[in-house]
């Protein structure tokens, strides 16, 4: 747990977050039109998306499945009967005026998750509830001076609102919640967590109160803060303002704020005097949507295997440590692309490399584990040559190196390149013997006590073997021959 | 007036397949009479083209003996249904020159079973009116005249909010019409104007396509001259939709094989709470006397209690504003119809929608945002919804003791243009009978039973179980047939 250190005292974060995510489905909440990212402005627009008179809204029965089997993934209640409400507001990107929500009966209940920390430990925070909504459209002001055009492809598209309890204490957990949260969703297919395309979007709330304190203070709503890195920069600047009212002996004023990424603020919006009145009400278009326990029951048994599910198999079935094992299993794709790796093979062997050299490259090219350059075979490979001791761990970093470079396979990079490991011991001993002559002096100092230089002698036999030496036959002999 | 358009649609079809007239001759008699008609205001939009486009193909159809279940049927069609390429308003002014580019689900199967368009009808802006009084386009009149001396001289309503389709069939200037039906709107034009209205179970005609006043009281249904068009029209407009959530997925009936079948121990309910204060002995008398008319072909009448009846227009006048003033939050002048420019998107907005709409819809939207306000939503909305959810208890404990209810339609016959003008409470209460069945979904119909004092049609109310509407039409053709309506307005077109 972090506190903010202020000029009085510590002082606690209390963090709640709602994360709004776009239902992966083919056609929108209500409407048949498409939902593609990308589009032209109003290409996917129904009638029923425009609002046109008399239109009609019908629940698509793919965006109702997507949020049962994601509150099934947060371990939450299921909700047999739930009502769409109308949210009423005007806005020009809002054609009927109001946005069908849940409001008093969601679909998804109760939840949770678990956050795997960065120390090794992990906290559990609670979902209160997952409803589904309605998007809006999209008001450009960009495009002309004096008029605001309205893009309505995102009006009407299935969004699942996620509501954490006000469990987190830290812009770190903030995170891992937004990471693990994303990981389940993109793991069952309910959302692609895409932030920059706006497909998961948050807000936190946040609130300070005194380190050791129960009562909750006063908290404000940071709106839209769309990626994991300005949610901890937006925590970290609204956690310091808060504590500098505070500790000023002012008070914390309850409002919405907005994220203002250029200049790296929190910035009031409206206050709660100047909140909506939304005027909430049971839709009268759509009847309470009702779900049969049976079908609930059968989307439960198509879910896949989820990260904490994973996580623990991992380690269970391939030895691997808790922290490899999170790494791994943060993606779906790398646990798959780990597991091709590991199948029949080292799995330690192979969640190291993964998670090593392979993420590294990864990250240098900016390339994710779907375009990677070197695929999970070839890498497999790789391993088996180290496993069955033809190279050394260190030689196949450099055929690693060449087959990024290259695209070729590992065990044609080792014969092209004459890097098969030596473990000839004549061949060893030889290069001992000739270093050991020709560093007496070192020698001596070895015998004399100077056991650091036992590094040294290896390096040299290393250098002369152009680094092919088996390790541990070195290892081996040259402990014999220092010591004789 | 020409004898093509005083007969009744199933008097037409027999006609029309006999070869007695075609379907051209038919809409041209109609159309000479709607043009005849125009002082009453009843049609908005006037679409004769259309009209004879369509009687040529129904004609076509008919000799290649594909004749639909109303082909060559000319129609009026209140201007809430959307009609593809033909301007829909709502009798408002913020529809502008609103042109749908869909047909509504309902108006699609009147076509698709032959039906022809002679135009648009007048209405209540939005459906919110019980006389036609509010439309943007002016009041429809109706061909009916009062002998007392005070509505003798003045022009009357037909009946809100389809007023524009009772005085076109009343008036012989549309065989048939559709209406809509949100708290008696066509139970009640159908009896100021003597004739049959039927607003069926809520869910089986689809309301998509049809501009939206309240979504969980709105119903479209027939407005004819006679019980067997309204059970023939019906049986075309009904049908599930799965565009509409709210529609069931019910058999639709051929509902004319119940008419003129036996009464005989059917029970019919009279409610005895209906009889409000201020009800006139004119309209209590007409109430026994049809009671008596089913009595005598056969039908057992018996008390019932809707003891929560008393509140339906309190509950109603939460409801229909609520829901209407979120239905009608999507005409703001961005995408279509009127738009008045403002300095920026609010000024826009207010501009629009204070010079779109009248003042009937502004004071039911302003009576709607109040209700569904924070602090007002539990006094009013909810409690209104569980008083509903009272009245509905009441009429299923009702329909344990009898099969169908009997009950006036209005509490008057037509008022005047400018009568009860100035004061919304007292226009309100026209509906008080009508409306406890659009709160709790129940079928409904008026059969015209006899005139007033006033020389004015007086129509009675049957009410029937969900879904139940043979039962309906089954006592609805014994009263008409008791009642033997054959009175005439003053006015009929081309005369």
């Amino acid at each position: 747990m972090a506190y903010v250190q202020g000029q009085t005292g510590e002082w606690e974060m209390v963090i709640g977050l709602e994360v709004h995510a776009q239902v992966t489905s083919n056609a929108k909440l209500f409407s048949g039109a498409a939902t593609e990212f990308g589009a032209a402005p109003n290409a996917q627009v129904s009638l029923v998306d425009a609002a046109f008179p008399g239109m009609l809204p019908v629940i698509n029965g793919k965006c109702v499945e997507q949020a049962v089997r994601t509150g099934l993934g947060l371990q939450a209640e299921i909700n047999l009967v739930s009502v769409f409400d109308r949210k009423n507001y005007f806005y020009a990107d809002l054609p009927p005026g109001y946005q069908i929500s849940q409001y008093k009966n969601p679909i998804v209940g109760k939840g949770e998750i678990v956050l795997d920390l960065a120390d090794g430990t992990s906290r559990t925070i609670g979902i209160t509830r997952l409803h589904l909504e309605q998007d809006a459209g999209k008001s450009m002001h960009d495009q002309s001076p004096n008029e605001t055009y309205v893009d309505l492809n995102r009006a009407g598209v299935a969004l699942m609102e996620i509501v954490s309890e006000p469990d987190m204490r830290s812009g770190e957990e903030a995170g891992a919640y937004l990471k693990k949260l994303r990981a389940i969703m993109r793991y069952l297919g309910t959302c692609d967590g895409n932030m920059e395309e706006g497909s998961m979007r948050c807000d936190v709330n946040l609130s300070m109160r005194r380190k050791g304190d129960t009562k909750l203070g006063t908290r404000c709503e940071i709106k839209n803060v769309n990626s994991i890195r300005f949610v901890q920069q937006a925590i970290e600047f609204e956690s310091h303002r808060q504590v500098e009212l505070l500790e000023g002996g002012n008070v914390v004023k309850q409002e919405t704020r907005l994220w203002d990424t250029t200049k790296g603020e929190t910035r009031a919006m409206r206050s709660k005097e100047e909140a909506h009145d939304y005027r909430y009400f049971p839709d009268p278009d759509l009847l309470p949507l009702k779900l049969d326990q049976k079908w609930v029951n059968d989307i439960k048994m198509t879910l896949p295997e989820l990260p904490d599910q994973k996580k623990d198999r991992f380690i269970r079935d391939y030895g691997l440590k808790s922290y490899d094992a999170m790494v791994l299993v943060a993606e779906r794709a790398s646990a798959d692309f780990f597991e091709a790796v590991a199948k029949g093979r080292d799995g330690k062997l192979a969640a190291n490399w993964v998670t090593g050299e392979f993420f590294g490259a990864l990250n240098k090219l900016g390339k994710t584990v779907n375009d990677s350059p070197v695929s999970a075979q070839a890498l497999g490979e790789l391993v088996d040559l180290i496993s069955n001791q033809t190279i050394s761990n260190r030689i196949a970093k450099d055929v690693f190196e060449a087959m990024l470079e290259t695209g070729k396979g590992a065990a044609a990079l080792v014969e092209e390149k004459g890097l098969r490991q030596v473990t000839d011991l004549g061949s060893i001993e030889k290069s001992i013997d000739e270093i050991l002559t020709a560093h007496a002096d070192k020698v001596a100092e070895y015998k004399s006590g100077k056991d650091k230089l036992f590094g040294f002698f290896v390096g040299q036999v290393m250098k002369t073997t152009g680094g092919k030496a088996n390790p541990a036959v070195l290892n081996e002999l040259l402990k014999k021959k220092l010591n004789s | 007036m020409s004898d093509l358009t005083d007969i009744s649609v199933t008097e037409a079809l027999v006609g029309l397949a006999g070869k007695k007239f075609s379907a051209v001759e038919l809409a041209k008699a109609h159309i000479a009479a709607m043009e005849s008609a125009r002082a009453l205001n009843a049609f908005i939009t006037e679409t004769p083209k259309l009209a004879m486009k369509q009687a040529i193909e129904s004609d076509a159809r008919r000799a290649a003996g594909r004749a639909g279940a109303m082909d060559g049927i000319p129609l009026g069609i209140k201007d809430l249904y959307c009609t593809k390429d033909v301007r829909t308003t709502a009798a408002s002014h913020i529809l502008g020159e609103f042109t749908p580019t869909y047909e509504s689900t309902v108006t699609q199967k009147l076509f698709d079973a032959g039906c022809v368009m002679l135009g648009k009808t007048n209405l209540d802006e939005f459906a919110m009116g019980s006389s036609n009084i509010t439309s943007y386009f002016g009041p429809a009149i109706s061909p009916w005249s009062g002998k007392d001396p005070v509505k003798a001289n003045r022009k009357l309503v037909p009946g809100g909010s389809s007023g524009g389709s009772s005085a076109a069939v009343a008036g012989r200037f549309a065989m048939a019409a559709t209406g809509t039906d949100t708290g008696g709107s066509i139970r009640q034009p159908a009896s100021f104007t003597g004739i049959v209205g039927m607003k069926p179970t809520y869910g089986r005609c689809s309301r998509w396509g049809i501009v939206a006043f309240a979504s969980s009281l709105d119903q479209a249904g027939p407005m004819t001259r006679t019980v067997a068009d309204a059970a023939l029209m019906l049986r075309v407009m009904a049908g599930f939709d799965s565009k509409d959530s709210t529609s069931v997925d019910q058999a639709v009936p051929d509902f004319v094989t119940a008419l003129g079948t036996s009464i005989k121990g059917m029970k019919i309910g009279i409610p005895r709470e209906y009889r409000i204060d201020g009800i006139s002995a004119e309209i209590d008398n007409l109430w026994q006397k049809g009671a008596a008319m089913l009595r005598d072909a056969g039908a057992e009448i018996v008390e019932i209690s809707l003891p929560h009846t008393k509140y339906s227009l309190a509950v109603y006048y939460i409801i229909a504003p609520a829901e209407a003033s979120s239905n009608l939050a999507r005409y703001d002048g961005v995408r279509y119809g009127l738009r008045v420019p403002g300095e920026n998107l609010i000024n826009m907005y207010e501009n629009t929608r204070a010079e779109g709409f009248g003042k009937e819809v502004r004071r039911r939207i302003l009576i709607g945002t109040y209700v569904l306000s924070a602090g007002y939503y539990d006094a009013y909305y909810l409690k209104a919804q569980k008083v509903r959810r009272c009245i509905r208890n009441d009429f299923e404990e009702a329909f344990k003791k009898c099969d169908a209810i009997l009950t006036p339609t209005a509490p008057s016959t037509a008022f005047a243009i400018g009568e009860k003008q100035d004061d919304p409470i007292q226009m309100y209460l026209n509906d008080v009978f009508t409306v406890p069945l659009n709160l709790v979904g129940l079928p409904g119909i008026s059969v015209p039973v006899g005139l007033g004092s006033d020389g004015l049609p007086l129509g009675l109310q049957l009410i029937g179980r969900a879904f139940d509407e043979m039962t309906l039409f089954k006592a609805a053709s014994a009263l008409e047939k008791a009642a033997n309506f054959n009175h005439k307005p003053p006015f009929m077109a081309g005369t």
